[in-house]
């Protein structure tokens, strides 16, 4: 039935060396199980896309495995919880899994050893308003887990239409050295695909999609079996060419559905959305278990002597899981996610987070430091790969001389810094650098510039205050003395006027006597003794 | 003779009554200029430039009447852009009116803080929270870094901290290559 899907071709691509086969010999294991539990857990609480979730515990306080211990802040935010039980060493700054080498804070739990759960109920998710299932997605954790760590109940939306025509699971998983959910699919299947159901039925979509690189048997396999028994409608297991990145969500949905998503749309105004196998996994656990996202299954690869894939929690130190895998001696950085698109990273004590598909241990002798960077010959090989149909070398052009708007205009942004263009640039360039150099200064001044328009409008909004309230003051006391004055007026009751006619009478007698000054009265020395009489009271 | 002064006359009485049309459908409101420059002026509302406000200062080199290195907050990149906007010569920032320095915002030590509200009303921006009598503190995602509340207070309690660089805001940098020294 598969062979009859017609499939589609995305522009580009390239074939790099797989090294997917080291890491697949053995099961996935259970980190837990195989190393003690670490001295702590550095749990970021910036682990997806949007707001910095604010922390909900403090230092000294117990928490229990799963619990929430970050809250989401915003709307684009997700929940973070604890891996595990103890006390809560400290909520503080700590190195984060990032190439900048800077810290954020981070909850650092000390294990109690007990390991013990909250109580996990299971989500009545069917019987519950859409906008509910969103909110227990989100409180549950649940991120994308391709890598891009974009809050799933974000996407966990119908779309325009009221529903979806495709969804897709994306069990492609191009780069290499990368297995984990190669390995997720070959072992539980079912969950995936149960996942998947849910993400259907929430989504209404009409059909599910589930694509596997056509290098992955086995899980093609073991998802077609569970497909079969669990007797789920509308899922279809559809391999597609081995071919870098057909992992990337375009380019999945291209291959699989025939669609391209132009600049500037989103992939649900066409009907279409896009999940990660172990995203949809991880949807099965939060809802059906009642279990928040607290692990997930990262690859060890590249330089080490037994490469293989392991169910790590949160916040446990990378170096814990490498030195599981026997790292060879002359390895020196790790390097996170795989070879094409990974971050080196700034130690090897920083945390795994949920952006950890893979930890690659780097080397080298295995990745040579890159050859000196030689002028562009506008060749054209990047734009021939380039399977965001770009024209990298004009952006690189661009970027490389701070020209923003006119990379802007080469239409920088729907690039996936994949990778494929500096893996051909027969000048070595570091291409993706540069675009990602030129995004991080457009993003700074986009925001430079709206700061400055609220400031513009905040002082805009002052002085019109201002001005208001001088006019406003002008009329209250314009209104104040005319009320004295109007009082002024109404006063003038009769007794007022005979008071007035006396003052009259009195005035016009005093301007008589200074016309003609009188004699000074006889009884005029009996005043002066009155006051000492007063001095007298005992 | 009479006929081709006839339709000249009637050509010049058309045009004129589109044109008289025109300016009156599409009258510019205000002058454009000004609101060019003011869009490029960083709207900290500092006055170091000698004007009471960003706005301000836009009108005065709209005129000519202010050069366009007096903006110490927009620095150098900002001179460069009016300098392309209005066609003149680069320059460099004018000492007189201060140095660029890295943005920051202005905090206020709340235990010093006696509530006398003259930091909220030199504020151009309202981006101070408070009422009399009662500790005040500056929301800093409002704080344009201006300064001008620095001098009304009477007990020094507010300072300027520079916006620390986070995971957040980091930003890539420019890709460079270490220079070997080759032995010949």
């Amino acid at each position: 039935m598969t062979a009859l899907r017609q499939l589609f071709r995305f522009h580009g691509g390239v074939k790099p060396a797989y090294n997917k086969e080291p890491s697949t010999t053995q099961p996935i294991a259970d980190f837990y199980a195989l190393a003690p539990l670490p001295a702590e857990f550095v749990i970021p609480l910036h682990q997806s896309i949007g707001g910095v979730p604010h922390p909900l515990v403090a230092a000294g306080e117990q928490v229990k495995k799963g619990q929430l211990i970050g809250a989401p802040d915003g709307y684009v935010s997700s929940a973070v919880h604890a891996a595990t039980s103890g006390t809560v060493k400290a909520v503080e700054m700590r190195l984060m899994p990032h190439t900048s080498g800077l810290s954020a804070l981070c909850v650092v739990i000390a294990p109690d050893g007990k390991d013990e759960w909250i109580e996990r109920q299971p989500v009545p998710w069917r019987a519950m308003a859409p906008d509910e299932v969103r909110d227990a997605l989100r409180d549950a954790g649940v991120v994308g887990l391709g890598g891009a760590v974009f809050p799933t109940y974000l996407k966990v939306n119908p779309g325009k239409k009221g529903k979806l025509d495709t969804l897709v699971i994306n069990g492609a998983e191009c780069e290499p050295f990368i297995t984990c959910d190669d390995m997720q699919m070959r072992e539980q299947a079912e969950k995936v695909v149960r996942g998947a159901a849910i993400l259907r039925d929430l989504t209404q979509a009409g059909q599910v999609l589930i694509g596997i690189e056509d290098n992955k048997p086995e899980a093609i396999a073991a998802m077609q079996a569970a497909v079969t028994q669990t007797g789920e409608a509308k899922i279809e297991i559809v391999p597609v060419p081995t071919r870098y990145p057909a992992g990337g969500a375009k380019q999945l949905i291209r291959v699989l559905t025939g669609i391209e998503v132009p600049h500037g749309k989103r992939s649900t105004d066409y009907g279409v959305q896009c999940f990660n196998t172990g995203t949809a996994c991880a949807t099965y656990e939060a809802l059906e278990l009642g279990q928040p996202l607290i692990s997930r299954v990262v690859t060890v690869a590249g330089n080490v002597l037994r490469p293989r894939n392991f169910v790590v929690r949160f916040g446990t130190p990378m170096k814990d899981v490498v030195a599981l895998c026997g790292p060879k001696p002359d390895s020196d950085r790790l390097i996170m996610g795989g070879p094409m698109m990974g971050f080196a990273m700034p130690a090897d004590t920083v945390p795994v987070v949920k952006a950890t598909n893979c930890i690659l241990v780097g080397s080298k002798a295995l990745f040579p430091p890159p050859p000196p960077e030689m002028p562009c010959i506008r060749c054209g090989e990047c734009a021939k790969v380039c399977p965001s149909d770009l024209a990298p070398f004009e952006m690189y052009w661009f970027s490389r001389a701070k020209l923003f708007g006119k990379a802007q205009e080469y239409h920088l942004f729907d690039c996936i810094e994949c990778g494929c263009c500096a893996y051909v640039c027969p000048s070595r360039i570091p291409l993706v650098d540069y675009y990602r150099f030129a995004k991080s200064e457009i993003w700074a001044r986009e925001q430079e510039k709206s700061a400055a328009d609220e400031a513009r409008e905040r002082y805009e909004f002052r002085m019109l205050r201002e001005e208001r309230e001088k006019q406003e003051k002008a009329a209250k006391l314009a209104a104040k003395a005319a009320e004295t004055k109007a009082k002024l007026a109404a006063a003038a009751t009769p007794e007022d006027a005979a008071k007035k006619a006396l003052i009259a009478a009195a005035m016009e007698r005093a301007q008589q006597a200074t016309q003609n000054p009188p004699a000074p009265p006889a009884d005029n020395a009996e005043a002066p003794p009155a006051p000492p009489a007063q001095q007298t009271p005992s | 003779m009479i006929a081709a002064i006839l339709v000249m006359a009637l050509g010049a009485v058309v045009l004129g009554a589109a044109l008289g049309y025109a300016s009156i459908k599409f009258k510019v409101e205000g002058d454009p200029l000004v609101e060019k420059i003011d869009a490029i002026l960083p709207q900290t509302q500092c006055g170091q430039c000698g004007f009471p406000g960003c706005k301000p200062y836009a009108e005065a080199i709209a005129k000519g009447e202010a050069d366009i290195n007096c903006c110490p907050p927009g620095g150098e990149e900002g001179i460069r852009k009016l300098a392309d906007l209005l066609g003149r010569e680069f320059k460099p920032l004018s000492e007189e009116h201060g140095v660029e320095k890295p943005k920051s915002v202005a905090f206020i030590d709340e235990n010093t803080c006696i509530g006398c509200t003259l930091c909220m009303q030199a504020c151009p921006v309202d981006a101070i929270v408070g009422a009399a009598k009662q500790m005040h503190t500056i929301v800093p995602k409002l704080c344009t870094g201006c300064e001008l509340c620095l001098e009304p207070c009477p007990v020094d309690c507010i300072t300027m901290v520079p916006i620390p660089e986070t995971v957040a805001n980091w930003k890539w940098k420019y890709p460079t290559f270490a220079i070997k020294k080759v032995t010949a």
